[in-house]
């Protein structure tokens, strides 16, 4: 598929696919999203703001310039921004596909990064020369001052102009704790959350700490996705609970939205409200506890994105999809086209309670 | 009306305002910290954020100027970030335009075009930049409160003010329709005129100004509080009755 190379989160083109329960594709509109959701149904999407967390700065024992990209923290608390895990670039920007980047210089224990107004140390390397766990001094006001003043989106070389804050934050971004934006969410604008309420479909959020997609490291992108910090509020765990109750399907906004949800169910589907970690994989051989659907961009094979669409609908139709899209010039990537999957365990829900 | 409980209705809440190193967004930040909220506030000058941010322990301080489109989602994330979210934020932050002040025929397009990116344009941006935040405050019950201060001078057309006149006006109508479109999602977007006070903005618009005729922003600071209590406690009953309960 075309990568879009436009940083438009709605452009007016966009399109929609959408594959039902029994595998059966239709095309339209974006717009038509809330159309194909039901009145009882619950879209549920993440409401992390995206945080500018690519870092330019030199490493202090060698003057070697470095980019440093946050990737990892252990909770979404406020005052937790002093650890990160962070994959390290040496010179070039990311005009330099990320394939084809320089190797930061060898990084130690104690070793100093000046990262514009900021300063942080490596505690420790975490087994492989760009993975490290890194420590800002410092309290968490100037992190946040830092981040604000010095750190950049992480951009992607195939995107041109380059990206800037408002373009990673979704319509609905709260509080800052995805490390790339969590953009399925783009299609979500207040316009489509109004038509969602005067159909009678719910619409709740959680936070999810959407980690990085892709380093271009065969060897680093297999331990993506990295387990990630999520907090399910109250409200939100309460609405799931009254659309199982009356037969309504759960529609999740991208896959960080099913991450969060999966990982916090009891097997009876039930979700538990609070803080947590996503640390499961999700792919064809889970078994959704929560989840009916998933409104997400569209992925390629061999992405962990891909994989856990997998969890919805069989290979052969995910494989058929992804021939359609292709022909019928679907763009993919951040800023790029929707497909809406519906997991086929509806249909077997189905055809069971048709059968009783 | 028992003031002392109107205050601790405002413990834990999470608070953003603008203009808050001198006059009425001062005297705000004050009353807020004081009442146990958690206080992020703007300002430009980088010295007088220090100086406050000393004074007001815990609290957040922001540098950044709302009529510069570049520094709006740096004081997003600074205040979304330090608070975890957001349950209120007050556009306080305000310009006159040509000082002195002056009639519209000798006002310069470039002084009113400054009066509306920080009176009008600054507020909308910054409300915008945060409005996922006061939606998710509101579905939780919390809040999702957007004051914009506003002036007599928005409806009173007094010779003089032009400039800042009329991007006030433009800042009421733009809370009254915002606030009806968002009512659905439990967000509410207020103008309130606070008064002529006794502030650094009032002395030079009005150098000749007897303060012993204006109020003190102290008094409309606690006034506009009260107003943000009643909506928050008005949420909160609304969007999650056990939680109002409780």
């Amino acid at each position: 598929m075309l990568p879009a190379r436009l940083p438009l989160q709605r452009p007016p083109g966009a399109k929609l696919a959408a594959i039902d329960a029994r595998g059966a594709i239709t095309h339209g509109p974006r717009s038509r999203f809330a159309e194909l959701v039901e009145p009882g149904d619950l879209v549920v999407a993440n409401d992390a703001a995206t945080l500018p967390a690519s870092l330019a700065g030199v490493h202090e024992s060698t003057g070697a310039p470095i980019e440093v990209r946050l990737a990892q923290r252990r909770s979404l608390d406020p005052e937790d921004v002093h650890e990160f895990v962070a994959v390290v670039f040496g010179a070039g920007d990311h005009h330099v596909r990320t394939e084809d980047r320089a190797p930061p210089p060898e990084l130690a224990p104690g070793d100093a990064l000046v990262l514009g107004p900021a300063r942080a140390k490596i505690v420790m390397r975490l087994g492989h020369p760009r993975l490290v766990l890194l420590r800002f001094e410092g309290p968490a006001s100037g992190v946040w001052a830092a981040l604000a003043r010095h750190g950049r989106p992480i951009q992607y070389a195939h995107l041109r102009p380059d990206l800037a804050l408002w373009d990673v934050w979704t319509p609905i971004a709260g509080a800052p704790a995805a490390f790339e934006a969590p953009s399925a969410g783009f299609a979500l604008d207040w316009r489509t959350l109004a038509r969602l309420r005067e159909r009678g479909i719910g619409f709740a959020t959680l936070t999810h700490a959407a980690g990085i997609s892709s380093t271009g490291d065969a060897a680093l992108d297999r331990l993506l996705p990295l387990d990630e910090p999520y907090r399910i509020p109250e409200a939100t765990a309460r609405a799931i609970a009254g659309a199982k109750e009356r037969g309504g399907r759960v529609v999740a906004v991208g896959t960080t939205v099913v991450r969060a949800l999966e990982a916090a169910a009891a097997p009876d589907g039930t979700v538990r409200a609070g803080p947590g970690i996503a640390t499961q994989r999700i792919g064809p051989a889970t078994r959704l506890a929560v989840v009916d659907a998933i409104l997400s961009g569209t992925h390629e094979p061999g992405t962990s994105h891909y994989e856990l669409l997998g969890a919805f609908a069989a290979a052969r139709t995910l494989a058929a999809a992804g021939r359609e899209l292709e022909a019928r010039g679907y763009r993919t990537h951040e800023f790029g086209d929707s497909v809406l999957v519906f997991s086929r365990a509806l249909a077997r829900a189905a055809s069971r309670s048709a059968a009783a | 009306m028992n003031p002392s409980k109107d205050y601790t209705a405002l413990a834990g809440y999470r608070i953003a305002v603008t203009g808050g190193t001198s006059g009425l967004g001062l005297a705000l930040a004050r009353e807020w910290h004081r009442e146990g909220a958690r206080v992020a506030f703007v300002a430009r000058t980088g010295s007088e954020v220090e100086r406050i941010a000393a004074e007001l322990p815990g609290s957040i301080g922001i540098v950044g100027d709302v009529a510069r489109k570049e520094d709006i989602h740096a004081i997003a994330l600074q205040a979304l970030g330090g608070l975890g979210g957001l349950d209120v934020l007050v556009n306080n932050a305000s310009s006159l335009g040509p000082v002195p002040l002056a009639l519209l025929a000798d006002t310069e397009c470039e002084e009113l075009e400054e009066a509306l990116a920080t009176n009008l344009v600054g507020p909308f941006r910054l409300t915008r930049a945060v409005l996922g935040a006061l939606r998710a405050s509101a579905a939780e019950g919390r809040g999702g409160v957007v004051l914009n201060i506003s002036s007599d001078a928005a409806v009173t057309p007094y010779p003089g003010w032009g400039a800042y006149g009329s991007s006030k006006a433009a800042l009421a109508h733009l809370s009254a329709i915002w606030d009806r479109e968002l009512e659905g999602e439990g967000v509410r977007v207020l103008a309130r005129d606070p008064g002529d006070m006794d502030t650094p903005l009032h002395r030079i618009a009005v150098p000749g100004a007897d303060p012993a005729t204006l109020l003190q922003p102290e008094a409309s600071a606690r006034e506009l509080t009260r107003v943000i209590v009643a909506e928050l406690e008005g949420i909160a009953r609304q969007r999650a009755p056990q939680a109002a309960a409780a």
